[in-house]
């Protein structure tokens, strides 16, 4: 899998896009200690990133449903990454549920993932008070994580400037125009270096109400998306995401219907919450689903993350910090020009 | 060959373009399945024009002949409207018609889709129906102008197989001239199979292959069971026996009966 080149060394580093795949190639970069400025597009809030919209979810072993192995293979290395950086990262693990009309795509989704353990009735009230006498049984992935990202994109900007990094928001800079070497994480916004990317919309909305405790997330078998109830501090909760092949912005009323039943379902309680928010992002995707690192020259990019961006942003990171301290290349992610 | 409209095919399996992995196992399954002609939702999915481009033109580089449904209208409004859209976008006057009457089992409701049928083929559309196995309602569709006909083997994503055989050999039978497409809830290439052994035409799928754990190594299996059905179909199928074979040699019986 690997093989190695001349290693670069560079010493100062320009990153585009302060979302999470630049945020931890800043990081990295950084620690390692390379002279990092960071440039965003937008302001401190994010609000332009797809990070911005995203579930957090670092759930490598849901994921192997219907992603490739390289996803798990990043996503396991993913989750070292985030407990060495961030020690209060959640790992909790992650419960799936299934209303009993799913019965059938409960137990292919039992089938095709690993390293879960099925849960009674019981075991699932003891871990979960909230959902005593809601469900049958349940598909427990103990290892699982989550972040929650408008709390975490701040705290790694931090640690890039405590290692030195510089970030400019408001800053919109063309790769062009930078000396050196680039590292290009724009998402979508680099359409226009990598034509084949393309968005997929993902749908989410924020509730709030405490009568519901929920310690971690509960995903809902649903027949087209992975649909999750997460957990967010102050008695908020995620629900998302949908993913639908468009482009459009916003959120349809089907969406909010199928998201706030997925809630409903896991808890009748759900249906006194507030809502706060309707959100959207589009992710970018290549036509394989699957991330990439290009390297042509002095310009690196890193994108195509699609819906598993927090899981795998670290891992991309290391690698490309490896390819440029080391030589190291990695023939599954990596493109030389 | 294969006729839908005056279009002639020489594959016998439809496929869908939804729940693949990513645009590139749908783009390799679809290959594998030698199928000449996909399905496309227009409510969920790409539209031909301007938001879903990125993986509308993922599906043209396919070659293939585009079929747009109506995936999720529930009334005959709602279908014509999305229809006369399908043909804007996609530039095609075929129309995969499905009115939805229950949300829970995804069946048809017939008496819409003989109704927005009857305006569609006036309107210039060749229509094909997506119905239950009910010869009455297969009857009307033709007299309302249908050139295909689509009866489900059970009901969509159920996976069940044909649930209703003798059935479907009704509508073979009384309707030897109009091309028939069994549609929605094949879940094995034995099930496509079993279609073609009845003489259908053709199958319409997208979950058994999609949501397979390798789609494209089960799109290849599709295409081998559609084969093959046709193949025995057109050899000639031997039919059920009534009687059992002795499975001990019964004394004063012909020696060839007694041994298998």
């Amino acid at each position: 899998m690997y093989q190695t080149r001349k290693p670069r060394g560079e010493s100062s580093v320009t990153i585009i896009g302060a979302g999470i795949a630049g945020a931890w190639q800043a990081l990295l970069f950084a620690q390692a200690g390379h002279d990092v400025t960071l440039h965003e597009r937008g302001d401190a809030s994010l609000t332009l990133s797809t990070s911005h919209w995203a579930g957090g979810m670092l759930a490598p072993w849901c994921e192997t449903e219907v992603a490739e192995p390289v996803i798990s293979r990043l996503g396991l290395r993913s989750l070292d990454l985030w407990r060495r950086e961030l020690p209060d990262t959640a790992f909790n693990g992650s419960l799936v549920v299934a209303h009993a009309r799913e019965r059938a795509d409960f137990e292919r989704f039992a089938k095709m993932t690993l390293n879960h353990r099925r849960l009674d009735a019981a075991d699932l009230a003891a871990l979960e008070p909230s959902l005593e006498g809601r469900f049958r049984e349940a598909l427990f992935f103990a290892d699982e994580g989550h972040v929650e990202p408008r709390r975490v994109l701040p705290k790694l900007h931090e640690k890039i400037i405590a290692a030195g990094g510089t970030i400019h928001f408001n800053s919109d800079v063309s790769a062009s125009e930078v000396d050196g070497l680039v590292i290009d994480c724009r998402g979508l916004f680099a359409r226009d270096a990598q034509p084949e990317l393309r968005g997929v919309k993902g749908e989410m909305i924020l509730i709030e109400t405490g009568e519901v405790e929920l310690r971690r997330p509960v995903r809902l078998i649903h027949p087209r998306w992975p649909l999750y109830v997460i957990p967010r501090e102050k008695n908020l909760f995620m629900l998302g995401a949908t993913s639908i092949e468009t482009e459009d912005t916003g959120v349809s009323v089907r969406s909010a219907l199928e998201l706030l039943g997925a809630a409903y379902a896991v808890h009748p309680a759900f249906a006194e919450a507030r809502i706060l928010e309707f959100g959207s992002g589009l992710r970018p995707a290549f036509p394989d689903n699957l991330p990439r690192i290009a390297i042509n020259g002095d310009s690196i990019a890193v994108n195509g993350l699609y819906r598993h961006g927090f899981l795998i942003a670290p891992a991309l990171a290391e690698l490309t910090l490896g390819f440029v301290a080391r030589g190291q290349i990695d023939n599954e992610v990596m493109q030389c020009a | 060959m294969l006729t839908f409209y005056s279009k002639q095919f020489s594959s016998r399996l439809l496929i869908g373009t939804a729940l693949y992995p990513s645009p590139a196992i749908m783009q390799t399954a679809i290959r594998a399945s030698g199928a000449q002609i996909v399905t496309v939702s227009l409510r969920r999915e790409a539209a031909g024009g301007k938001s879903g481009d990125a993986f509308w033109s993922l599906i043209r580089e396919l070659g293939v002949t585009v079929l747009p449904n109506t995936a999720g209208c529930r009334s005959v409004r709602e279908a014509v409207t999305t229809a006369k859209l399908a043909r804007e976008l996609f530039g095609t006057s075929w129309i995969k018609l499905e009115v939805i009457a229950d949300n829970d089992t995804l069946q048809p409701d017939v008496v819409g889709l003989v109704e927005a049928a009857t305006i569609l083929i006036k309107d210039g559309f060749e229509v094909f129906p997506y119905c239950t196995e009910d010869f009455s309602v297969a009857t009307r569709l033709v007299d309302a102008g249908c050139k295909v006909v689509m009866p489900w083997a059970a009901p969509i994503g159920s996976a069940r197989g044909i649930i209703n055989r003798d059935a479907l050999r009704l509508l073979r039978d009384r309707l030897p001239d109009i091309t028939l497409v069994v549609d929605a809830g094949i879940g094995a290439p034995s099930h496509a199979a079993h279609a073609l052994e009845l003489g259908y035409d053709a199958v319409l799928l997208n979950t058994a292959v999609a949501k397979a754990k390798d789609p494209v190594a089960m799109a290849g299996a599709f295409r081998l069971g559609v084969e093959a059905g046709r193949v025995a179909f057109e050899a000639g199928l031997m039919d059920a026996r009534d009687f059992a074979s002795p499975s001990t040699p019964v004394v004063g019986t012909p020696f060839w009966h007694a041994v298998s």
